[in-house]
């Protein structure tokens, strides 16, 4: 491979290596802080307050193979009025292997016209991505999607 | 210190009508977990909060963790309640904050 920059993408190698290697370090303490499935559970539970989300509403729209864990696009749609009978108050993130569960919390209100978020987010590595909504009847819901993380840039980097 | 910030939003919509509004805001998202090429853990620095105001009327509010992405994105919706003006404000670590104010104008006639 020719030294610099690659003229067909203008990314330099050196730019591909840091990269990777910054990658190498946020997996890395990733497996150090061992992010797990109970420290998942324990983070949904204080948002839901103990109750038991049931499944179905929630949308969660994020790719399953992923190449960069740094910057992964990902919205959540609840399948909601948003009328004062009918409406979300809240939408949350988790995950089960980042350092910490938690990714973020949203909420909403009447003015917010539709039950629908975009954010973009951070994978330490393939796991599972969790979001829930809180209705306003004081029920949630679930969606869980699985997530490959393959972090190509890593092979050279790390 | 402050931060620099992008939003958008239109600045016509019908009145009822409900519109997309997108924020970024210039921020490392610092987790507290790297370290610098010298070794040392670099210290935690979030963007935490975000919080979206019509008229003094609250729309819409965020959390961030660790695991958001740097420089922070968000897509949420306002249902527009009549001309008036959005305010988006950002709160991170260091006690840095940084406002933006939209002006929203609404008709009511259909179509």
């Amino acid at each position: 491979m020719a030294k610099g920059t690659d003229e067909s993408t203008g990314i330099s190698r050196r730019e591909v290596v840091v990269a990777g290697a910054a990658l190498a370090a946020w997996q890395h303490s990733a497996a150090q802080l061992s992010g797990n499935p109970a420290a998942m559970q324990a983070a949904v539970a204080a948002f839901t307050g103990g109750r038991t989300p049931l499944p179905g509403r929630v949308e969660l729209d994020i790719a399953p193979l992923v190449e960069n864990g740094n910057t992964v696009p990902v919205s959540v749609r609840v399948s909601s009025a948003m009328t004062a009978t009918d409406h979300v108050r809240r939408i949350a993130l988790f995950t089960e292997r980042n350092p910490q569960s938690e990714v973020a919390v949203f909420n909403l209100s009447l003015l917010s016209g539709r039950a629908e978020v975009a954010t973009r987010m951070r994978l330490a590595t393939s796991q599972r991505v969790l979001a829930l909504a809180e209705l306003q009847d004081g029920s949630y819901r679930q969606r869980a999607v699985d997530v490959v993380v393959t972090l190509a840039a890593c092979v050279e980097g790390g | 210190m402050s931060l620099r910030a992008l939003l958008h939003a239109p600045s016509q919509a019908r009145v009822g009508e409900v519109v997309e509004i997108r924020a970024t805001a210039a921020h490392p998202m610092e987790t507290g977990y790297r370290r610098s090429s010298d070794g040392d853990l670099l210290p935690r620095n979030l963007l935490r909060h975000v919080s979206a105001t019509f008229d003094g009327q609250t729309v819409f509010s965020a959390e961030f963790h660790a695991a958001v992405s740097a420089n922070p994105y968000l897509s949420f919706w306002l249902r527009v309640p009549g001309s008036g003006q959005l305010v988006v404000r950002w709160v991170a670590d260091g006690g840095i904050t940084h406002e933006l104010k939209h002006d929203l104008r609404a008709s009511t006639a259909a179509g």
